[in-house]
């Protein structure tokens, strides 16, 4: 009796003991991680936030402003009768993040392709990888000067491929006639394409809303705009092709040019996020999928597109949420690099990015408390945005 | 995946190639360029040469002297931004951060993923909700705190900040949570104490995982620019990004050069990876890192 009543109480003590020595153990694991993210993270953005409220250029001391910072940022005032924007150019900047941001989505659709693409069995599939990891792997400086070069519209590859495919369709005229056709089927099927999403987007909304529109609703109005979009193009053929000619031959200075930077920016940024950690991030979800989930697939008849719908997407759908968080977490914060090396910002701020009006307003105008106003609008945003795609995502994601 | 048709093959193969091409042709366009002359840039006329007419050599004036130089933009380029230089701050800072990062990253991952000790799962979601901070937001701070400490301009700012990371250590501890439990207890058994267990039993089983954000680590730290940018001054410390800047700066029309410089950046990171990429794909399904 007392003998087990020993034995209890030590064992007792001896799993206290463990159990402390554990704590201290996992503290003592913990600690450099900790200490780094207690000097570098946490006391920073206090820091950040009490600069936010302050003018403070670094060399005297800061001086307490309240709200005039995020006053400066945000509101607008009248001016002659209108409503005039404190900051134009901080909305102008946002615009531009923003715009470049809708390049995430393509960039991961070309990624999930890639994958799905190198998951199958085919032979070469490591010399494919890693020719399509290239540019992300080598993705920095280097890459944006060879960009810049790119796009240069004297000497560039871009603008040199341009003109010398133009000097060979534009030299015979049925060549001509048949590229016209083709670009003007290919400008059309995207507009149709266009059209058939915003469409199905509606029916979604529609069925959420408990509102039922019948299949062949929805054929026939894809139908007539897809004609009616080929009318109008045909309708404006020669003018199409003029257009189209005058491109070849005198193609754009991409980086120059108000309307061309952006997107050129965009394409930039598609070609180099197909292959990368977003793709290995896809390749490993799809090698996780198991194969009996496919074998009953096809029992009960579906085919591949089917399959793809019905297993593939649905299972892979936690990858596309985070990837999509992530995107937009990084896409806030992104185009310091570009506008730094490859437009200045320019031409007249369209590619100016919130990051690098960031950079400039704290490194090169040393206004520290409006350049932390602007970093916690973006965390904010990214905050905000963080909420509502986890909201969405929570309904589309399955996690079975 | 099935077996596919012969069709779909084909097709597989065609689409496969083009994209291939599409993401060759640029760096072949750096390589064709980085070899001419600063005059053959500029030949427009019939298409695009892609081998330069003088493939191994160049003439140069010298002196009022014609010579014959091999490759001649290379070593140009080299002189002109330094490149050793660049080259060994770069490798230093990159070791320095990734040995840091991935240490005190394995140690935390550890921690969280196989001790239990009291408020482990309100750190671990603090760390996790730290990942949504935007760098921009702690930037101006942590200049502001190693501008005090007056380590501006000196190789601690370019690396110290770099060597926590609340990525790693999520990716990590997912890896480590997959891990067997019963090889631990056999180790504790024979009387390994927690390094112990961290070092012959996690870490020898974690390798791809390990490997991986080793590889992203340093490429993230070869290509970082907006921090070196910001901390440095002298030339002495410069990195390659940096480097490369301020060579744009100066000599953007000279086409040949930068190409040769570029390509020089370019390389050793391609072949880390080349080195690397089989253990990619494995480590990050086996953390089951994705949102899983």
């Amino acid at each position: 009796m007392s003998k087990t009543n020993i034995q209890k109480k030590s064992s007792k003590r001896d799993l206290s003991s463990n159990a402390f020595r554990e704590t201290m153990a996992a503290y003592g694991f913990l600690l450099p991680n900790f200490l780094g993210f207690a000097i570098f993270t946490a006391i920073p953005v206090v820091v950040s936030l009490f600069m936010a409220f302050t003018y403070w250029n670094i060399f005297s001391k800061p001086i307490w402003i309240g709200l005039d910072n995020f006053r400066s940022l945000l509101w607008f005032r009248h001016d002659g009768g209108h409503l005039v924007p404190n900051d134009p150019f901080f909305w102008q900047y946002l615009y531009n993040t923003v715009f470049l941001m809708m390049g995430i989505p393509l960039g991961m659709a070309g990624s999930l392709i890639l994958a799905l693409m190198l998951n199958q069995k085919i032979k070469g599939v490591v010399f494919f990888r890693t020719v399509y990891f290239l540019p992300s792997v080598s993705a920095g400086v280097a890459l944006l000067i060879l960009w810049k070069y790119i796009f240069n519209s004297e000497v560039g590859l871009l603008n040199q491929c341009i003109r010398s495919a133009g000097a060979v369709i534009y030299a015979s005229k049925p060549l001509a006639m048949l590229f016209t056709i083709f670009c003007a089927a290919v400008f059309g099927l995207i507009i149709i394409g266009i059209i058939a999403s915003v469409l199905s987007f509606l029916s979604w909304i529609c069925e959420k809303l408990k509102f039922y529109w019948p299949e062949w609703l929805y054929r026939i109005l894809v139908i007539l705009s897809s004609a009616a979009v080929y009318i109008i193009i045909a309708a404006y053929g020669r003018s199409f092709f003029v257009t189209m000619s005058n491109f070849m031959g005198d193609p754009p200075n991409w980086l120059g040019m108000v309307s061309w930077a952006k997107p050129s920016l965009m394409f930039m940024g598609f070609w180099g996020s197909i292959g990368g950690f977003n793709a290995i991030l896809y390749l490993a979800a799809l090698q996780g999928v198991p194969r009996s989930m496919y074998e009953a697939a096809e029992i009960d008849g579906a085919s591949g597109w089917k399959k793809f719908w019905s297993v593939t997407w649905p299972m892979i759908s936690p990858t596309t949420f985070y990837i999509m968080i992530m995107g937009v977490i990084a896409g806030m914060q992104s185009g310091f690099m570009q506008a730094k090396i490859m437009t200045g910002g320019g031409p007249v701020g369209s590619t100016t990015t919130l990051e690098y009006y960031l950079y400039k307003t704290a490194f090169e105008n040393f206004n520290m408390g409006y350049a932390s106003a602007i970093s916690w609008f973006i965390f904010i945003v990214v905050l905000m945005l963080t909420l509502i795609t986890w909201k969405l995502g929570g309904q589309l994601v399955s996690y079975e | 995946m099935n077996k596919l048709g012969l069709g779909t093959k084909i097709f597989l193969y065609v689409i496969l190639t083009l994209g291939a091409i599409s993401m060759v042709i640029p760096f072949l366009w750096m390589l064709s360029t980085s070899i001419k002359q600063p005059g053959e840039v500029f030949s427009t006329t019939g298409g695009i040469k892609w081998i330069p007419e003088h493939f191994f050599w160049h003439d140069t004036m010298v002196d009022g002297k014609l010579v014959r130089a091999w490759w001649g933009n290379y070593p140009d380029a080299w002189n002109a931004v330094n490149l050793p230089r660049l080259y060994l701050n770069s490798i230093y800072v990159a070791v320095c951060v990734t040995l840091g990062q991935v240490s005190t990253s394995i140690m935390a991952a550890f921690s969280f993923a196989r001790l239990r000790f009291p408020g482990r799962d309100r750190l671990f979601l603090a760390y996790l909700a730290t990942m949504m901070i935007p760098g921009s937001v702690t930037m101006i701070p942590v200049f502001v705190i190693f501008k005090h400490l007056g380590l501006i301009n000196t190789y601690s700012a370019l690396i110290i900040p770099g060597m926590f990371s609340a990525g790693g250590t999520f990716m990590l501890r997912q890896f480590f949570m997959s891990l067997p439990g019963e090889l631990e207890d056999a180790a504790k058994i024979d009387g390994c104490g927690y390094i112990g267990i961290l070092r012959n039993v996690v870490i020898p089983l974690s390798k791809p995982a390990i490997a991986t954000i080793t590889t992203f680590t340093f490429m993230g730290s070869w290509g970082g620019f907006m921090w070196p940018l910001v901390v440095t001054i002298s030339e002495q410390l410069r990195t390659i990004p940096i480097g490369l800047n301020y060579f744009v700066g100066v000599n953007f029309t000279n086409y040949t050069q930068m190409m040769a410089v570029s390509m020089m950046a370019v390389i050793p990171v391609i072949l880390l990876f080349i080195f690397n990429q089989r253990y990619f794909v494995e480590g990050i399904k086996m953390s089951g890192f994705g949102g899983r």
